[in-house]
């Protein structure tokens, strides 16, 4: 360790103002605070300190993706093996497929938006944000396994820019970045995010075996739709159980049911992650599904069970690691209510008023994360309320 | 009469060095010093000269926006320096004590049940008893002019490591009911004596005309503040005057002998103190003469006050003017590989992504080092779990920082001073420094008020 210590502390100088380098200032910082928590003191007010901090809370954020990482390498390799051979690979083949794949995705959205994120820092003189560091896995897991990584590149720039970085950075923007960059590609490249050839990594000129379909649960649910079938005609050709256990065609880390909810165990036991969001989404797409269920109206969505809407699609996936980014997220407790339950009931309605709409949930947060100031508005307002009724009083 | 409170929000910091409840003795120290900058935006105007002899309850400097105010000097002999810090402003003012009995301004108070108010008043601003007592809104020294709604006490002090007043103000049972009968004459909605349900309260059990209530539950339930808040919240143009048990006792010492008397019983504590234990002294002690030797160690911070919310003050500084304790721990100047992952030893948390330090530790051994950098505001939901006030803590900081006057007085601005977000500031994942971002809230309410 002061080996360790002693190299940074010679290095520090070559970073510092004046020094060779000073214009890699910040992201010396950002590598040194990492290695090191710094020995600074407390100056003003309380003179001891809680022992979390920013880095600490989004380890954790990535600690509880890891799951969905490693069930979306191993269903990559896995979606491949049965669309080229029909049959399933050995464990250990399908995650190295899966790893070939998406490891680049991965490195390409951390290089992409960790280079900016850095750029933005050094020019207003700002430490590095941990921010990204979440952001940055959030790409890739909701990237289908074809995308090509120019486009993540393209996105990640653009949600960091446009998304984050003209609002002020981390902490300051309206939208969820991860969101953002998925929404770029959906509006600029739609061929590339939707449809039934991109679930799939395939390798190109390579064959499918006969009777493979490249089609997810909503986008059967899409075509059922437009063909007017009904529920009872056996639309979905996963069963309910693959679907929640996610050895499914869909996003890289949205499939699996399971590793979602064991990341919402990690968040909500650590107390990152907010329950009462991830809850109340929940009950939103619960109680959606329900109103449509009993409305009476016929139609391959209607009638769903409601609680397959909770495990089709990227649900989960954005419930519990969408919704809760604290930051477009409402920020007052009555408001999380109030936004997740949204945010719930607008996936399903988009769902299904919409089928030929990819996926509901990223429209549905991306639109409350729009609306979400203006929920807690109203939240304070009521506090307001309270304290100027207790003066007529 | 009075209500049972139940706090359920807050926590209790468990740290090192709690002290016995042996109370020592302490070979007198020989300076003693008044510091202008306890008080929020006082301007001190002199009324001594560096040299002149001073007897206890003689007036040092009073305030130059109202000059009826004044500080008087806690030890009789001479005044050895006055110490100027940046653009001369003053300091210290500091008093080489006699070394034999002290010799004490005489007071009329005999006949202080007869007295009116403004005799009272005149008593207590000229005996320099009446900084003693805060006014909310804005956490100021209370203004001469104003008859306030009501007056509140809390009977204990749940910070850190904070003394047990039933420990420390023993013995003054008759001083304290004096006390509360004097301010009880000063408000027209009365006096509010908060309690703790579980402690023993029998240093209060003469004190009449007053409403007790009782508080149960984590810090910050002891915090006047919260209390007011629970009991009877500040509304715009109200005015709440606070004070100190112990306080309360220096004023029933004035009106039962006419003479000042600011000897208190404090605590020194915390994981650097050699002998955490209770200390008799004086208002202004030097902590020279409180610790001589008591330091475990070199690299400590020294506070007057508590962790949340005390002044950093040098080892060859003096006791702050309203507090009883004095806290040592170490300095946290020291890198840590990796830290925020891999935390090398406990530390206090209200996050459970620290479990190990949360539960199988019992007390911990806190330094100063904020454990990560400051960051912009990301998480939320923190702050409300440490603040039992029907305020939203972090929309309040945010029209702070913004400077929008109009929504910190909607958001519950009077209600609060800096030690009742000193919680908010500690479990902070952003290292916000709350109190100071407060503190000009504050400041920039009372200039346009």
């Amino acid at each position: 360790m002061k080996f360790l210590r002693d190299q940074i502390d010679k290095l520090k100088p070559t970073f510092s103002e004046g020094g060779k380098l000073s214009f890699l200032h910040s992201t010396f910082d950002a590598f040194e605070t990492f290695l090191f928590v710094p020995n600074h003191t407390t100056q003003s007010g309380s003179h001891i300190r809680d022992g979390i901090d920013l880095k600490r809370t989004m380890f954790i954020v990535i600690i509880a993706m890891l799951p969905a990482l490693m069930f979306g390498l191993w269903n990559v390799g896995h979606q491949q093996s049965l669309a080229l051979t029909g049959t399933d690979g050995s464990l250990w083949d399908n995650f190295f497929v899966g790893l070939i794949q998406t490891l680049p995705i991965i490195i390409v959205s951390y290089g992409v938006g960790l280079g900016i994120e850095m750029g933005f820092a050094q020019f207003r003189g700002h430490p590095v944000n941990e921010g990204f560091l979440v952001t940055g896995m959030l790409i890739p897991l909701c990237m289908p396994p074809d995308v090509p990584l120019w486009m993540v590149g393209l996105a990640t720039a653009f949600s960091v820019v446009i998304g984050k970085e003209v609002f002020g950075g981390t902490g300051m923007n309206l939208l969820n970045p991860a969101l953002t960059a998925r929404m770029f590609l959906y509006i600029g490249y739609p061929s590339s995010m939707s449809g039934d050839s991109v679930w799939t990594f395939l390798p190109e000129g390579s064959k499918t075996v006969d009777g493979y379909s490249g089609a997810t649960n909503l986008g059967e649910l899409a075509s059922a739709t437009a063909e007017g079938k009904s529920w009872s005609d056996d639309i979905l050709s996963a069963s309910i159980m693959d679907s929640f256990w996610g050895n499914i065609q869909g996003s890289i880390g949205e499939t699996s049911v399971v590793a979602c909810l064991i990341g919402a165990v990690i968040l909500i036991s650590a107390g990152v992650g907010s329950w009462k969001i991830m809850l109340s989404t929940i009950l939103g797409g619960l109680f959606m599904g329900w109103i449509f269920n009993i409305s009476g109206a016929d139609g391959a969505y209607m009638d769903m069970p409601a609680y397959y809407h909770l495990i089709i699609g990227g649900f989960m996936f954005g419930a519990i690691f969408m919704t809760t980014d604290p930051v477009s997220a409402a920020q007052t407790e009555k408001g999380k209510w109030i936004y997740g339950f949204l945010i719930g009931v607008l996936t399903v309605l988009i769902r299904v008023f919409n089928p030929g709409y990819p996926e509901g949930i990223m429209m549905a947060i991306l639109l409350m994360n729009v609306f979400a100031p203006l929920i807690d508005y109203y939240v304070v307002q009521s506090n307001i309320k309270t304290r100027l009724n207790r003066v007529k009083v | 009469m009075g209500k049972n409170v139940k706090i359920k929000r807050g926590m209790d910091i468990p740290l090192e060095g709690k002290p016995s409840t042996h109370i020592h003795a302490i070979s007198s120290s020989t300076t003693f010093a008044i510091k202008p900058n306890d008080f929020k935006g006082l301007i001190p105007k002199l009324r001594i000269k560096q040299g002149e002899e001073v007897k206890v309850g003689d007036c040092l400097f009073t305030d130059k926006k109202n000059d009826k105010i004044c500080f008087t000097s806690p030890v009789s002999g001479e005044v050895a320096e006055i110490v100027r810090g940046e653009r001369r402003a003053i300091t210290a003012i500091k008093i080489l004590a006699d070394l034999a009995e002290y010799k004490c301004k005489e007071f009329d108070t005999q006949n202080y049940s007869t007295n009116n108010v403004d005799e009272i008043k005149a008593i207590l601003l000229e005996s320099g008893l009446w900084p003693f007592i805060t006014q909310r809104p804005y956490g100021v020294i209370a203004d001469t002019e104003v008859t306030p709604k009501s007056i509140f006490v809390s009977g204990f002090d749940s910070s850190p490591l904070a003394a047990d007043l039933g420990v420390s103000l023993r013995g003054k049972e008759s001083q304290l009911e004096t006390g509360f009968k004097i301010l009880n004459m000063l408000s027209e909605g009365g006096v509010y004596l908060n309690l703790h349900a579980k402690k023993d309260n029998t240093i209060y059990q003469n004190i009449k005309d007053v409403k007790v209530s009782y508080f149960d539950g984590p810090h910050p339930s002891g915090l006047v503040g919260v209390q007011i808040n629970n009991l009877d919240p500040i509304n715009k143009g109200d005015v709440v005057w606070t004070i100190k048990p112990q306080h309360v006792a220096f004023i029933g010492k004035l009106f039962e002998t006419g003479k000042l008397d600011f000897e208190q019983n404090i605590v020194i504590a915390g994981s650097e103190v050699k002998e955490p234990a209770y200390y008799t002294t004086r208002l202004g002690a030097s902590v020279h003469s409180l610790m001589n030797d008591n330091y475990k160690s070199e690299n400590v911070r020294v506070i007057s006050g508590n962790v949340l919310t005390g002044t950093k003050i040098e080892k060859d500084g003096y006791l702050s003017f309203f507090d009883n304790q004095v806290t040592v721990i170490p300095e946290g100047n020291q890198y840590e590989l990796l830290g925020w992952l891999f935390p090398s030893y406990a530390r206090p948390t209200l996050s459970p992504s620290l479990p190990i330090s949360k539960y199988l530790k019992k007390t911990f051994n806190v330094n100063t080092n904020p454990h990560g950098e400051p960051r912009a505001y990301v998480v939320t939901g923190q702050y409300e779990k440490v603040l039992p006030m029907d305020i939203m803590p972090q929309q309040l900081i945010k029209a702070v920082m913004a400077k929008d006057l109009e929504l910190m007085e909607n958001l519950g601005i009077y209600e609060v001073i800096e030690e009742d977000v000193a919680l908010c500031e500690f479990v902070c994942t952003s290292k916000i420094n709350v109190q100071q971002v407060l503190s000009e809230g504050l400041e920039l309410m009372a200039e346009e008020s």
